[in-house]
């Protein structure tokens, strides 16, 4: 797109042809408000939950039963829980727990679904057909039931639960990549490299997983929204991080019981989960808009 | 339309034996010796043994799917591992409950979510429609077991409107079964209602651009005329399998509510299996569960198939 093109009629157009595919892309993306709000919503949670120590006002795990159900105050800002534990410190280890977990999630899914995915993209014929139809079988048995069992076989734990909400996750990220693997499949570029004779992992390194990276790192935000909805789920039951480590859903498994009479240790980790699961959401939209065409013609 | 239901329940074949395939494959999850695992750490040597025969688990895994496939298609899921009672039964007491539950946030999501999505994308960019969009976004973050927590608080115990846990079947108080069914059913409809406006106003702001809407408006028709017999009934073709896959969903999701309000239902049960290590269980549930979701499903496309003559073609 470097080439000197006519500046003749251009400039109805959105983009000037010189501009690279990342200043297109950070122009489009600051447009959009929600999801640069989104974004520094996520970079100053990320931020708190890498530099908790020195964040968080307390320790996260001292107690102190002469402050048991405190209310806000000065000294505990969002309150204490019924183990005199400071809410606001919670919260903000709990970051580290629900974010990290996400992540390993995703990472999983990212590690089973995206190969498969330019693979069958690629291969067309069997290979195609077996995958997505494994990915369909996944598909229709309900994520948290899925997960569940596989939490239930294996221990209930962080590690586990995370593997399980992975897996559970992975045929998601298939289908796109899959998807955005047969469209790429189809340009012209790639006919003349397979007539020069470049084999099939050639074609699928340099060519089409560039490609698939756009829609792919729409799915990882969305992907990221919901793992961390799942971790708060699996641990709200008690089946993923375990206590005395807290993670949001911990906290608001552990609460469950003060909710007539201390509503906000329920509503603070519940606010928490809900803002985070909203801003990867939203954030996902926003770069779906600003990641060019590729997605578009979804 | 023969043609059609031949072909889609011949896709729904190997979707099935996968199912069953992901159900029995979980036993082999298990780390280490399965049979060591289930029989708990103070079993002896020959509870080990007992178990291990009682699983087949001496055999080659092939045989061992083979008889479990050959019970599960008679309907024997095998049994508890603890309580020694049939999966089957455990699975048929506990349904009525998990059944009414999405029944009815399944109506709820529908009752909303249709309405809603249908104004929205009617007057497209209007400050109605963009009030709706905020609000689908956030109804699709609100964790379930937040709005399921936050409605128990308010309605069922600040307020006292309703009770705040607790099931009763249809069959002893249908008013009763009612009342305890609203608020958990609220809670689940908050995301399907969101996802399905969304879907539906998609198909309405796609279908009002097509030509023989505008040729029903130039005739003269009315607004609502326009609406309901021309644009609703071809925006509502994508709706129908998003609600189809909103079953699916809805079972998953009940395993919190239900947890939360206290319903003796499947979920819950699935989650005292899940502590228990009860593996016969967990894998009568998923292999139940992904049965019934793959037929429904597979029922959908063949009524769209029967709504809409174009899908039999291709």
């Amino acid at each position: 797109m470097t080439a000197a093109t006519p500046d003749v009629g251009l400039s109805g157009l959105d983009s000037s042809p010189t501009e690279t595919r990342w200043a297109r892309f950070v122009r489009r993306f600051r447009r959009q408000r929600a999801a640069v709000a989104a974004l520094t919503f996520i970079v100053v949670v990320t931020f708190c939950a890498v530099f908790a120590p020195w964040v968080a006002p307390q320790d996260p795990i001292e107690q102190d039963l002469s402050s048991s159900l405190a209310g806000p105050s000065w000294e505990h800002w969002l309150g204490a829980d019924r183990l005199g534990r400071d809410v606001l410190s919670r919260l903000i280890f709990g970051a580290r727990f629900s974010l990290l977990a996400a992540v390993q999630a995703v990472l999983v899914a990212t590690v089973l679904g995206v190969p498969v995915g330019v693979l069958a993209g690629l291969a067309r014929g069997w290979v195609d057909s077996a995958a997505s139809t494994i990915a369909d079988a996944v598909l229709s048995i309900p994520a948290i039931v899925l997960a569940l069992a596989i939490i239930g076989v294996l221990q209930p734990n962080l590690t586990n639960a995370m593997i399980a909400i992975g897996i559970v996750y992975a045929p998601r990220l298939f289908r796109v990549v899959r998807s955005a693997a047969i469209s790429v499949r189809e340009e012209t570029y790639i006919d003349a490299a397979r007539a020069s004779g470049v084999g099939t992992l050639t074609i699928a390194r340099s060519h089409v997983i560039p490609n698939v990276l756009s829609p792919l790192v729409v799915q990882v935000s969305l992907a990221l929204g919901f793992a961390v909805l799942a971790e708060a789920g699996v641990s709200f039951l008690g089946l993923g991080v375990q206590p005395p480590d807290a993670s949001w859903g911990v906290m608001l498994g552990q609460s469950t019981a003060e909710l007539e009479d201390h509503p906000i240790l329920v509503l603070v980790p519940g606010a928490a989960i809900m803002l985070a699961v909203l801003a990867f959401n939203v954030l996902g939209d926003g770069l779906n808009d600003s990641l060019g065409r590729e997605i578009r013609r979804e | 339309m023969l043609r059609l239901v031949a072909r889609r329940l011949l896709r729904v074949i190997p979707l099935l034996l996968l199912v069953t395939l992901i159900a029995f494959g979980l036993l082999n999850l298990v780390p280490g010796d399965p049979a060591v695992q289930i029989a708990g750490e103070f079993a002896t040597a020959e509870q080990i043994e007992a178990v291990r025969t009682d699983l087949g688990l001496d055999q080659p895994w092939l045989a061992r799917y083979g008889s479990w496939l050959g019970s599960a298609v008679q309907g024997d899921l095998g049994e508890s591992l603890f309580s020694g009672v049939p999966v089957r039964t455990q699975i048929w007491d506990r349904l009525p409950a998990t059944v009414s539950l999405i029944g009815w946030a399944l109506m709820l999501s529908a009752l909303i979510g249709i309405p809603a999505g249908t104004v929205a994308g009617w007057r497209e960019g209007s400050a109605i429609d963009r009030f709706l969009t905020v609000g689908t976004t956030i109804g699709v973050a609100i964790p379930v077991f937040v709005s399921a927590l936050v409605l128990a608080l308010l309605v069922g115990l600040k307020l006292g409107w309703l009770p705040a846990t607790g099931y009763v079947g249809i069959t002893e108080s249908p008013w009763e079964w009612a009342r305890r069914l609203i608020l958990p059913s609220i809670a689940l409809a908050f995301t399907g209602a969101a996802e399905i406006a969304r879907q539906t106003r998609a198909g309405v702001i796609e279908v009002k651009k097509q030509d023989f809407v505008r040729a029903a408006r130039a005739n003269g028709l009315t607004t609502w005329q326009v609406l309901g017999k021309h644009t609703l009934k071809n925006a509502m073709i994508p709706v129908v399998t998003v609600v189809g896959l909103q079953i699916g969903r809805l079972f998953g999701l009940s395993v919190l509510v239900e947890q939360i309000f206290n319903i003796p239902g499947l979920g819950s049960r699935l989650i005292t299996a899940v502590f228990e290590n009860d593996i016969p269980f967990i894998q009568g549930t998923v292999l139940m569960l992904g049965t019934v979701i793959i037929l429904v499903n597979a029922a959908i496309d063949i009524s769209y198939g029967y709504f809409n003559p174009r899908v039999r073609e291709s």
